[in-house]
């Protein structure tokens, strides 16, 4: 079990420092993704070896795939329209809404 | 008619009334209704004149409750017996003479309407007098008179000296009301009712007496020194010389100056209950008598030595009145009641027509000073006879209406010889003053040829009222011969009827004191046999005395108007200096300490409330730099926060750590974000 939940925290950790680091908003949204990816890893690991009777970490993670597929469409659908608007999706120049 | 005696006074009312509201524009019109009103008030006291001769005096006595308790109990009413009876035929009759005469006195005079109104309600107010049957209400009156007679005597108030004399009767007059109220409230607190009959059973059953009856007595007494001019009030009356001449002859005859005696002899009981206070009065009468007869002896003014002669004959009465409550108080029953009240009617009559023949006059010729006078019988037949006429009635010849009754005030100083040698000096001292201005005036060469030129008659409505008048000088007298029994004296008694009897010695002593008077007076001004001047030299003293009126007017504004102004300039320095000084002191303070509290409030308080506001706008410029705008930045810090949860969860030093590195990351972010602000931000390109 700590394989899996190592794997979770190595995915989790990649996916911080994506988020933290990655100038591209894609990217970010990318990193986002396995950051998720990592939490639905821990749900099933904690599901398969605490509570095997019932389903409720699967089902919880299928939520996450569903849910994070629509966050998905909301992210691609903003950054396309920083794009559109700033001709660019470099984070680092979008910082308007600042004091 | 006699129950609805009391509707005697509303007829000038009315008359005042009309005029006032309705008809003074119209001035006919309101002399018109004026005279007639009187004629009417006239008619009236006459029928009630007879109804009291049919019922012998037997008084009648109507009134209406106005306040009824047992401490205090107030009403008005009428009181009528022999004397208001008299007293109402004499105002009616006087009055109506003198409106009637006005007519042509007063003739082109701008103010005509509001004259004749307040003649109306001059006449309305001492009728009241004459008819109330209470203290109170005669109170009421006394102070309408006074009131009519302010409006009267300054009627010119164009003129300062009228509108002065107007203030100074006024003003004089209510320093004895001031007397007269005080003597009231006693009055009302000692026996608990101002009414006359009730007031005298209480004083004769002993309810009220000794020191307290003699002060109630003086002071009301007071009231009739003012009003009837005697010393020491007496310095209006000549002053109000000023006013319209038939209203001179108003107020000396009928009205104002007959309230006071009119007072002493209606409260006669109150005043003989005390022999201290009759003996006042009696005092102050014969004073008054005697100064004002010499007074008289050397004034030029034809209406001022009218004027001192009504003074003096005023205190012939106060003095035979007063005489008679001494003797009262002394158990006797002497003449003096009756002489008084005689004396009060038949001078009424001879002195308005004194002074409505010197209005005559002074139509004529204009001024007032007889030395511009002189030779006038030759062209004014019948003022100079109606003015002999006079004259002789108040000298005191047979058988003139003035003998009669002077010769009853001089028996009733009978039992006081001072008094019977003054009275008699009085006599002898008014027979001539009286004759030098009948000389002066009517005989000799006229000593100011124009004005003799312009003199003329004057017309009818003047000569008719003298005529009048003059038959009254000389027969109103003899309803008290001292033959009839049943004459003036039974009908005006009070108390005990007292009937004096002829008394051939003091009528003989009396005709050789008033001959003799007129004689002097026909030596001195008419034959010219002594000189006057010289004997204003001889005795210079006296005579300046005399001619100065005893110096009263400046006594009193020595003694009493300067150190008064004085005071008040003292009063007034007080005031300004240090009244307004502190005021202005107070003032000053205020401000000053208001200054204060604005430098207070300007920077300690708001200096609290800004210094607030800056520290939190300084507070707040430190900390917005963490809002950066960079998502990024953002992630990092709820990462920052998640690993110090997690750490505070495992280690007991996470919270601090949190804290810490909050702190270092804001700063970290502040800096650098100033070392970055250089870099161009991309502008916001807002197509759609």
């Amino acid at each position: 079990m700590l394989q899996y939940l190592a794997l979770a925290a190595i995915l989790f950790a990649i996916g911080v420092f994506g988020v933290l680091t990655r100038r591209n908003a894609i990217g970010i949204l990318m990193s986002l993704e396995l950051m998720f990816n990592a939490a639905n890893i821990n749900l099933v690991v904690f599901n398969k070896y605490i509570g095997p009777d019932n389903l409720i970490g699967q089902i919880f993670a299928l939520f996450v795939v569903v849910i994070a597929a629509a966050e998905a469409v909301v992210g691609l659908a903003i950054v396309l329209l920083l794009y559109r608007n700033w001709r660019g999706i470099d984070v680092d120049h979008i910082n308007i809404m600042k004091w | 008619m006699l129950e609805h005696a009391y509707f005697i006074p509303f007829y000038p009312l009315i008359a005042f009334l009309v005029i006032i509201f309705f008809t003074r524009w119209k001035e006919k019109l309101s002399a018109g209704i004026a005279i007639s009103m009187i004629l009417l008030a006239f008619v009236h006291s006459v029928f009630v004149l007879i109804a009291m001769l049919g019922r012998h005096g037997h008084p009648l006595e109507l009134s209406m409750p106005f306040i009824e308790h047992p401490a205090l109990k107030l009403e008005l009413g009428m009181w009528i017996d022999g004397l208001t009876a008299v007293m109402l035929m004499v105002v009616t009759i006087v009055s109506a003479c003198v409106h009637i005469y006005s007519l042509g006195y007063m003739h082109n005079d701008p103010r005509w309407s509001r004259y004749f109104s307040y003649l109306c309600l001059f006449t309305f107010s001492m009728l009241g007098l004459v008819i109330a049957n209470n203290f109170f209400m005669i109170f009421i009156f006394w102070e309408l008179v006074g009131l009519t007679s302010y409006l009267l005597i300054g009627f010119w108030f164009e003129k300062k000296s009228a509108s002065d004399a107007g203030k100074k009767a006024f003003i004089t007059t209510r320093i004895g009301d001031l007397g007269f109220i005080v003597g009231l409230l006693i009055l009302t607190f000692y026996v608990g009712t101002l009414n006359y009959q009730e007031v005298f059973a209480k004083v004769q059953s002993g309810a009220i007496s000794g020191g307290l009856l003699a002060a109630a007595g003086i002071f009301i007494f007071c009231g009739a020194v003012g009003k009837s001019a005697q010393f020491p009030l007496h310095v209006w009356l000549p002053d109000a010389m000023e006013g319209p001449t038939p209203v001179s002859a108003l107020i000396h005859a009928a009205t104002m100056v007959a309230a006071g005696v009119y007072l002493v002899a209606r409260g006669m009981t109150l005043f003989a209950g005390s022999a201290t206070a009759s003996m006042v009065i009696a005092s102050i009468g014969l004073i008054t008598s005697f100064m004002a007869a010499t007074i008289a002896l050397t004034q030029n003014d034809i209406k001022r030595v009218l004027a001192y002669s009504t003074v003096s004959q005023l205190g012939y009465m106060i003095m035979a009145l007063g005489l008679y409550g001494v003797d009262l108080a002394h158990g006797h029953h002497t003449a003096g009641y009756v002489a008084g009240t005689f004396h009060l009617m038949t001078h009424a009559f001879f002195k308005a027509l004194l002074f409505l023949g010197a209005g005559s006059v002074i139509h004529a010729v204009h001024t007032n000073d007889i030395n511009f006078m002189g030779g006038l019988s030759r062209k004014m037949k019948t003022t100079t006879i109606t003015f002999f006429i006079a004259s002789l009635s108040i000298a005191g010849i047979f058988p003139l209406s003035g003998f009669w009754s002077k010769d009853e005030i001089v028996a009733s100083t009978t039992g006081h010889p001072f008094f019977m040698v003054v009275t008699l000096l009085i006599a002898f001292m008014t027979a001539f003053y009286m004759f030098r201005l009948c000389f002066l005036t009517f005989t000799g060469e006229p000593r100011d040829k124009e004005r003799f030129d312009h003199a003329h008659e004057s017309p009818k409505t003047m000569t008719g009222p003298l005529t009048v008048l003059a038959f009254l000088a000389i027969f109103a007298g003899w309803v008290g011969l001292p033959w009839l029994h049943h004459g003036f004296s039974s009908f005006v008694y009070h108390d005990v009827v007292h009937h004096a009897g002829p008394n051939y010695v003091l009528m003989i002593v009396s005709t050789i004191v008033a001959v003799s008077g007129i004689g002097l007076a026909y030596a001195v001004y008419y034959k010219k046999a002594i000189s006057a001047d010289a004997l204003a030299d001889r005795f210079k003293l006296l005579y300046k005395i005399s001619f100065n009126k005893w110096y009263i007017d400046e006594i009193y504004d020595a003694v009493i108007i300067k150190p008064l102004l004085g005071f008040t300039k003292v009063l007034w320095w007080f005031d300004a200096n240090i009244i307004d000084g502190l005021v202005n002191l107070m003032g000053w303070l205020t401000v000053k300490w208001a200054d204060l509290k604005m430098w207070f409030d300007k920077y300690i308080i708001d200096g609290i409330v800004n210094g607030l506001g800056y520290i939190c706008m300084a507070g707040s410029w430190a900390v917005k730099f963490m809002q950066s705008g960079s998502l990024q930045f953002y992630a990092l810090m709820v990462m920052a926060a998640a690993i110090g949860i997690m750490l505070y969860r495992v280690t007991s030093i996470g919270f601090y750590f949190y804290l810490i590195g909050l702190v270092i990351v804001a700063l970290l972010s502040v800096l650098v974000k100033m070392t970055r602000s250089d870099r161009v931000d991309a502008e916001p390109n807002i197509e759609g």
